[in-house]
């Protein structure tokens, strides 16, 4: 489904950071509502540090999902984001496009 | 999550074989489904593991309603590959292009002062004739051919192994009158009007592309537009 290449970079920085003793949270697209810019499987890798490689949107809900990545590092409970269309209020976190999306955050455990 | 089964997944997946793994959305639990084989703590009930089944068969990652709540299924196919017949100019960018674009890339090609190392670092190469190769690579619907090198001695025999196989998209490099010709030849071979039909040729979308680089973007595009066809048609306003 999504490209082979991605998921196969973004696995490997996951074991990468593992390896090294990083603790890591992987958020996916679960879900998509009309135009969303990245498919249902997309995904977006985070270590302890705030790093992040992948991605589950056009750059827009990036910022809030790596958020909600580290606090997932650290209570280790999994988290279901929901994602809507941004209105004038430009300081929101949401989706210009017009889609919605789904994001699911969990704590990678080796 | 455990790492462990993601990379099972993935692994799974490169050698061939597809799998699923399943996330319930409120607990994190989750269960890898290869085939008949499962490992993992999420239990799913038979309504469960058909629609994990359906999703594999439609190469489509979704989400499921289970008696236990939402369920992610995420769907690990075979890498998409792409076979190209003729180690030419074109072949070079088209091959960097294809591997960005996720696909496992080989290139074919008998004559072997084209296709070398040299000209084509760190890509798969083979120098034995199209149709033995492409049936030891066995193409299928997850597998693009292109023809470059316009030598009847050389595409001939690597369309009609590509026509006899699932290969969801085929094309030949060639101008109109070329092309003509070739499916005259292909039709003298026994093959019939709707099966010469599956060769998109001239191949790639117009674009007016003059560049080796420039041709590969129009090839690429195409073989997209072909793999995503059902997509595309959602999309066709009313």
């Amino acid at each position: 489904m999504d490209s082979t290449g991605d998921r196969e970079a973004i696995l490997k920085q996951v074991t990468d950071w593992t390896g090294a003793g990083k603790r890591v949270a992987l958020a996916t697209v679960v879900t998509t509502w009309g135009s969303s810019p990245r498919p249902v499987g997309s995904k977006l890798a985070v270590d302890a540090d705030g790093n992040f490689v992948g991605s589950v949107s056009g750059g827009c809900i990036e910022g809030a999902v790596v958020l909600q990545a580290l606090e997932a590092i650290e209570d280790g409970k999994p988290r279901l984001l929901d994602f809507g269309v941004t209105n004038e209020q430009a300081w929101e976190v949401g989706l210009a496009c017009g889609g919605k999306v789904q994001v699911f955050v969990e704590r990678v455990e080796t | 999550m455990k790492l462990p089964l993601l990379q099972e997944a993935i692994a799974t997946a490169d050698a061939g074989r597809p799998a699923a793994l399943a996330t319930n959305l409120g607990s994190g639990l989750q269960i890898l489904i290869e085939g008949s084989e499962k490992k993992g703590t999420l239990a799913l009930d038979d309504a469960a593991l058909a629609a994990v089944a359906a999703a594999v068969r439609d190469d489509r990652s979704t989400t499921i309603d289970t008696a236990e709540g939402k369920v992610f299924v995420e769907v690990f196919n075979p890498p998409l590959r792409c076979m190209i017949v003729g180690a030419v100019h074109i072949a070079q960018p088209l091959a960097q292009m294809a591997a960005l674009g996720g696909y496992a890339v080989t290139i074919i090609d008998p004559r072997q002062a084209f296709a070398s190392e040299a000209r084509f670092p760190g890509v798969t190469l083979s120098t034995e004739w199209p149709d033995e190769a492409l049936e030891a690579l066995r193409p299928d619907r997850r597998t693009a051919i292109v023809t470059l090198t316009h030598d009847p001695k050389i595409d001939d025999p690597a369309l009609s192994a590509a026509l006899e196989s699932d290969a969801f998209y085929i094309g030949a490099l060639g101008s109109r009158k070329t092309h003509a010709a070739r499916c005259g030849r292909l039709s003298e071979a026994g093959f019939a009007q709707n099966a010469l039909a599956r060769i998109h040729g001239p191949v790639g979308l117009n674009i007016g592309a003059l560049s080796p680089a420039e041709i590969a973007v129009s090839i690429l595009a195409q073989i997209t537009a072909t793999l995503h066809a059902d997509r595309l048609k959602e999309r066709e306003p009313g």
